[in-house]
């Protein structure tokens, strides 16, 4: 059984639940998708699938790439990923589809795609420092501080944060909940924020560490006042 | 049809033509235990701000000299419904004007729009 699906961020809303509260949702177009190769433990040494996310016409691939999507019938796709495969449930074989009702609402899922890129960013915004006093004779505002002792070891210690390129990186949202599947459409929509801007892609899979869900609190009794 | 729109669909309710200047009763649905009941709150219409389901407006009254302001979802499931009890003439969208006038100085010339 497959463990996810590859689709775009379409952006952000909000919907009811019949209580009235109101749900910050992201919508996102998964799928369709189709396999491009299955891979086996006995040809490949682990289970897992390669699916390709289909969007509206072909994609312009060089002969080799074709050769990879001839041997499984579709036509090529812009965007490919290797996702897991949960034991259990019919073995998917190159050329199925994949669609969005692997997902139903109520499950746990894990969000993963490119954070939006911020640019060169200090410190501040880069590594939550602290920086220092606006006012009251304050010189220290928004500057990293020391970075290490003078002559030992007389260099900088690897890893020490610094300022420098923030965003575009690979970011997992955990544990987001599906509030709503349109399978007609592809359309899966999730509680809370994902990485990216409208139009990234997004990979979304099974949650793989699964918190419970939170239980409604009892009521407290209230006194007469 | 877009995506966001497919999904708000199932969302929105149907509710009258409302716009800044008008006064209205909103019935909101109040949850006290096991119990549920209506709660009309009438005020001033000071602004709509549209957005699909993300929609509400803002609802002004002056309560024991109190001026008070509520923000209601538009398509809150909560909001059992509203009526328009009357409309004013205004010229702009916003009435944020409103809340620095009092008593005879925050009235306004009624309206009557056919709907």
């Amino acid at each position: 059984m497959i463990t996810g699906i590859i689709g775009r961020k379409v952006g952000m809303t909000q919907v009811f639940e019949a209580d009235g509260t109101a749900v910050p949702a992201t919508v996102i177009k998964a799928g369709p998708c189709v396999v491009v190769q299955a891979k086996s433990a006995a040809t490949d040494g682990y289970e897992a699938v390669q699916i390709g996310l289909v969007e509206d016409g072909p994609a312009k691939v060089n002969k080799p790439t074709a050769g990879h999507y001839k041997k499984a019938n579709v036509p090529p796709t812009h965007v490919r990923r290797e996702l897991k495969v949960a034991p259990g449930g019919d073995p998917l074989k190159a050329g199925d589809s994949v669609l969005v009702d692997i997902f139903a609402k109520g499950d746990r899922v894990d969000v993963i795609a490119t954070s939006r890129g911020r640019g060169f960013q200090g410190v501040i915004k880069r590594h939550n420092f602290g920086g220092g006093a606006a006012t009251h004779g304050s010189m220290f505002h928004r500057a990293p501080g020391s970075i290490g002792a003078s002559s030992f070891p007389s260099r900088v210690v690897k890893g020490m944060r610094a300022a420098g390129r923030m965003g575009a990186d690979r970011v997992t949202t955990r544990n987001l909940r599906v509030v709503g599947v349109d399978t007609g459409e592809h359309l899966l929509v999730l509680r809370g924020a994902v990485p990216g801007a409208p139009g990234g892609l997004v990979v979304v899979r099974r949650a793989v560490a699964r918190k419970p869900d939170p239980q409604p609190q009892p009521e407290k009794k209230r006194g007469k006042k | 049809m877009k995506a966001i729109e497919t999904v708000e669909q199932p969302h929105l309710t149907t509710r009258p033509a409302m716009r800044s200047g008008d006064t209205v009763r909103v019935h909101v649905k109040v949850r006290e235990g096991d119990k549920e009941r209506i709660q009309v709150f009438e005020g001033t219409v000071i602004g709509m701000h549209r957005g699909g389901a993300r929609a509400t407006f803002t609802v002004r009254k002056v309560s024991f000299g109190q001026g008070v302001e509520r923000i209601f979802p538009l398509h809150s499931p909560t909001i059992d419904k509203v009526e328009v009890v009357r409309s004013a003439k205004v010229r702009r969208a916003k009435l944020y004007f409103l809340r620095e006038l009092r008593g005879k100085a925050a009235r306004m010339k009624e309206q009557k729009r056919t709907a």
